[in-house]
């Protein structure tokens, strides 16, 4: 290496023009150098940028759709992206015949039941996350504001949804009800999975290896083989048509526990340590999963939650087929399918923008939130295959 | 072959080292596992004996709390005083002879029957069809239900045979701990054992009940009908299905050999026309202008069975080829086309099959290194804004798919934005058949599916990427290799490594990816040459869903998911079989 230090850093570029060999100095070489990263980033950039672009478009022109006037151009497609007119039209279109009122909590016996035990278990709730007294003493918090805020905006919103009557409108129906069956499925879904997973990474008995070959094997069969056997189990409990919307929380749940492998690939890298010394210190397998590894799962107990969560919004084949034909039944996705397939020539195409619009904000703002939990969850998934 | 000169054969040539390996081996792994299934048949034997011996063994030496419990079951756990146990198994017991005996589910008008009664008609499933005498309908079997109920019928009695042996060993060791002197654990210390020691119990009852029921017995149960002849013809209740064997799979399998005649006739511009008649009712008319190759297409098929391929250049000329039971298929160009083809159900489903298979490798791979790609280019040093450009491809990922795919399908169609800009700048004359023309279609769907499965590829390459280790890429470069080099033969041999078994899950996963076909095209464009309502880009899965909600044709629907089945697992063994050794391959490096 010293060697190569005296000798003096030049490059030599031979000039077919001139007909000369030109010497140039490092700092040259080091700058044409910069230059042709800043070509390469430019190219770089060039290339995202357009690809942001291809990517945000449809969105974009989803939206601008959706403000096209009904009532002064045509409902269906046409080939121009900007209207001529912004209105909310469509917007007004999906809200027309809903109604909000507070007596619906108290319409009968049931109503006040559930009004009443839901909002004590939330109030009881909230208490005690903001009495809980510290276990570690030199913790400062007394008690747990997040997570109360976020237990009373959830009661807020379950009463305000309870007061919308939805009987006469369509989407909101449709709405309510896709929303139903996600927040089931994600609180279902979720202990389901969590407790297969965690059973099968940290417990040992017989038949371990066999249930996960079963569950292997079971999931290579299409889903929807079964759809005519699920649709008649669905029919014997009367939980089809009008019964839909627990038909398809039972039917998306029921078999949830087969989807275990991302969670437990998680719960393998926890050190099995950790459960052993708990054991030692005289704690049952129920107090080590519920005090030890389940809030070292935080991201992957959210990961669930969101995918569980999200399901529900875009399951067509099911839902259509468990509604069959029912239309207060509907999930949004059944009911906007329908609109942009069967009703284009009415304007519906436009509503169906719109539909979609609201339908994709709220989800898109909660992936957004929780997308570090996404990537963590993806990427470990396919990692450990 | 040496390690040695393995290494230094080429990737594919090690692949197809290792392939050849693996097929020259299946015949012996076969044999093993043949072997295997001998051995465990006669363990299985054995077992059963060793069981009944002991069954006995323990009513010889039981006392007679024992014996009563062999026909009341968990009365021997009561009386020892573990109530819980013995409650359990009682009510066990009386809910499934309440089930096989007591006739309580509905069958047609209002015959009702039991879990025994329908055991005993599973051979047949059900003789007496629905049918009026006079005015009055006589009701009579339904098949569905008797499939159903059989199946599950048979689940329960071996349940039940379980619980029964459990309840013996209950009560043998009972009877053993207490004349050793030991105690019995109470009901109280059972119940905390369901949250100690039996906690994987506790934590897998509701999930392995649900599993069973609304997935294992569906899947028996439609495994059972590829074997029947369940179609809108034969629905229940009002009419009956039975067992057909194979037939099934004969149809979706099975290329039938036609009679084909064909005829020829000089006409005077010097060519020769041609009239094909096959047994199932095609016929072909066309003109050829090599009269050896008519010739020789009628001398193959002399003795009367043969086969041919027709493909259509859609101007009215095309290219025939036929096919004899001996010789050398005859090629002949011909103009002039006129024709009337019934597809047939074999030749639909190889065509099905080949799309399927192609999409999911584009969809698979294509995605892989474009979304590599992008994640390279968004972690390169000194491009800012890394998280916004993140953030903007997701998009994709957060907004459900039924809402961008099906806006997307509309803006490709022919009266849909892209279309109707074109149209309207004057690039164009004619709508595009993005829709419309089947290779047109396909393309389409698997560019739109690289806007959607981009992202997630982009995510996982993102956390990989990462953590390649920097000392790699800086020794690299130091030897003085370009970005590309380094790409080949740093990057690329990780993330292939790393994210191997992803492949694998993502090309089984897209050989399902029923979303993207529904959503998008339907299936869509419809062609002649298809039968039982398959569109060119129908996928196995989205023929099946038609298949059993639009065309009620449950047995061929069942006969399908089997065959999906299969494709998955044999791409899954075959990969799991040669994935091993790519990971010694990583070890020499």
């Amino acid at each position: 290496m010293a060697k190569q230090n005296n000798i003096p850093e030049v490059d030599i570029i031979v000039d077919e023009e001139k007909g000369v060999i030109r010497e140039v100095q490092p700092d040259k070489k080091l700058r044409s150098k910069k230059g042709h990263e800043r070509r390469v980033n430019a190219s770089i950039y060039a290339i995202l940028i357009a690809m942001s672009v291809i990517w945000l478009a449809p969105f974009v022109f989803l939206v601008l759709q959706s403000f096209r006037s009904y009532l002064t151009e045509a409902g269906g497609m046409v080939n121009y992206i900007v209207p001529k007119q912004f209105s909310m039209d469509n917007y007004i279109f999906l809200f027309q015949g809903a109604a909000f009122s507070f007596k619906l909590l108290a319409k009968d016996a049931g109503a006040i039941a559930v009004t009443v035990l839901t909002n004590l278990a939330g109030i009881a709730a909230i208490v005690a996350f903001l009495v809980r007294k510290p276990k570690n003493p030199l913790e400062k918090t007394k008690g747990n504001w997040k997570a109360a805020a976020l237990v009373l905006l959830g009661l807020i919103a379950l009463n305000a949804v309870r007061c919308v009557d939805s009987s006469n409108c369509d989407f909101v129906r449709w709405f309510i009800n896709t929303l139903t069956v996600a927040m089931f499925c994600a609180v279902i879904q979720t202990l389901m999975q969590l407790s297969v997973s965690y059973t099968l990474s940290r417990m040992r008995f017989k038949g371990r290896k066999l249930l996960m070959n079963v569950v292997l094997v079971l999931g290579m069969f299409p889903g929807f083989l079964t759809m005519i056997v699920l649709y008649y189990l669905l029919k014997m409990l009367g939980l089809t048509q009008a019964g839909a919307i627990p038909g398809l929380i039972l039917i998306s749940c029921a078999s949830s526990g087969m989807g275990y492998y991302i969670s437990k690939g998680f719960f393998d890298t926890i050190p099995k340590s950790l459960d052993e010394s708990a054991r030692i210190d005289g704690a049952t397998r129920f107090q080590v999963f519920l005090k030890i590894i389940m809030p070292m799962a935080k991201p992957i107990v959210i990961y669930t939650i969101l995918m569980a969560f999200m399901g529900p919004w875009g399951d067509y084949v099911f839902a259509s087929y468990v509604a069959f034909g029912h239309k207060a039944s509907y999930n949004v996705a059944v009911g906007l399918y329908q609109w942009v397939n069967t009703n284009d020539y009415q304007g519906f195409f436009t509503r169906f923008c719109a539909g979609g619009v609201l339908v994709a904000i709220p989800i898109t703002v909660l992936f957004m939130c929780l997308q570090k939990y996404y990537v963590e969850g993806v990427t470990g998934g396919a990692v450990k295959g | 072959m040496t390690d040695l000169e393995f290494l230094r054969l080429s990737g594919p040539q090690k692949f197809l080292y290792k392939l050849r390996c693996f097929l020259k081996n299946l015949p012996k792994a076969i044999a093993n596992a043949l072997k295997g299934l001998i051995a465990w048949f006669v363990g299985i034997f054995k077992g059963i004996g060793n069981e009944l011996y002991d069954i006995f063994d323990t009513y010889r030496k039981g006392d007679w709390k024992t014996r009563i419990s062999y026909t009341v079951m968990g009365f021997g756990s009561c009386a020892r005083g573990q109530w819980l146990r013995g409650i359990l198994f009682f009510a066990f017991q009386t809910i499934f002879n309440f089930y096989l005996f007591y006739p309580f589910i509905r069958t047609t008008g209002d015959a009702y029957s039991n879990g025994l009664g329908f055991l005993a008609k599973l051979m047949t499933l059900g003789t007496v069809e629905t049918h009026k005498v006079g005015r009055k309908t006589v009701y009579g079997d339904n098949s569905f239900l008797i499939m159903l109920y059989g199946v599950l019928t048979i689940f329960l009695i071996i349940a039940f045979l379980y619980t029964w042996r459990v309840n013996v060993k209950q009560n043998k060791l009972a009877q053993q701990y207490l004349d050793k002197g030991k105690k019995l654990k109470s009901s109280r210390e059972d119940l905390h054992d369901m949250l100690d020691s039996q906690f994987h119990k506790t934590l897998l009852a509701l999930p392995t009940l649900g599993v069973t029921i609304f997935t294992i017995l569906p899947i028996i149960f439609m495994i059972l009908v590829a074997f029947t002849n369940y179609d809108n013809t034969h629905q229940p209740p009002g009419k009956l299905f039975t067992w057909v064997g194979m037939e099934n799979f004969n149809t979706l399998l099975t290329v039938e050999k036609k009679n084909l005649t064909i005829e020829l006739k000089e006409n005077a511009d010097g060519t020769v026309g041609m009239t094909i008649n096959a047994s199932n009712g095609d016929i072909i008319s066309a003109k050829t202008d090599s009269k050896d190759a008519a010739n020789a297409a009628v001398a193959l098929i002399a003795d009367g069975s043969g086969e041919f391929a027709l493909e259509d250049n859609g101007d009215k000329t095309g290219l025939l080829t036929v096919y004899g039971d001996n010789g050398v298929p005859v090629e002949l160009a011909i103009s002039g086309l006129t024709y009337v083809q019934t597809p047939s159900m074999a030749n639909t489903f190889k065509q099905v099959l080949l799309w399927t298979l192609v999409w999911a490798f584009f969809a698979t791979f294509l995605n892989y290194f474009l979304g590599m790609l992008v994640a390279i280019m968004i972690n390169k040093k000194g491009i800012k804004f890394k998280k916004l450009w993140r953030t903007i491809l997701v998009m994709t990922i957060a907004i459900p798919q039924f809402i961008s795919l099906l806006y997307v399908s509309k803006m490709f169609a022919a009266d849909g934005l892209i279309n109707g800009t074109l149209m309207s700048w004057g690039w164009i004359k004619e709508p595009l058949p993005f829709w419309t023309n089947p290779t047109w279609a396909k393309c389409t769907i698997i560019g739109i599916n690289v806007w959607i499965g981009i992202p997630y590829l982009m995510l996982i390459a993102t956390g990989i990427l990462m953590n390649i280790p920097a000392d790699l890429y800086e020794s690299a470069r130091i030897d003085g290799a370009n970005a590309f080099q380094t790409y080949m033969k740093i990057t690329l041999p990780y993330m292939l490594f790393v994210t191997g078994p992803y492949l694998l899950t993502s090309f089984t996963g897209n050989i399902n990816n029923f979303n993207v076909i529904f959503l998008l095209s339907g299936g869509k464009p419809l062609s002649v040459g298809l039968a039982g309502n398959a569109g060119s880009t129908d996928l196995l899965i989205t023929w099946l869903y038609k298949m059993t909600v639009t065309d009620s044709n449950y047995k061929l629907a069942a006969v399908m998911g089997i065959l999906v089945f299969v494709v998955c697992a044999v791409i899954n063994l075959v990969v799991y079989n040669l994935i091993p050794s790519v990971k010694n391959e990583e070890d020499f490096q």
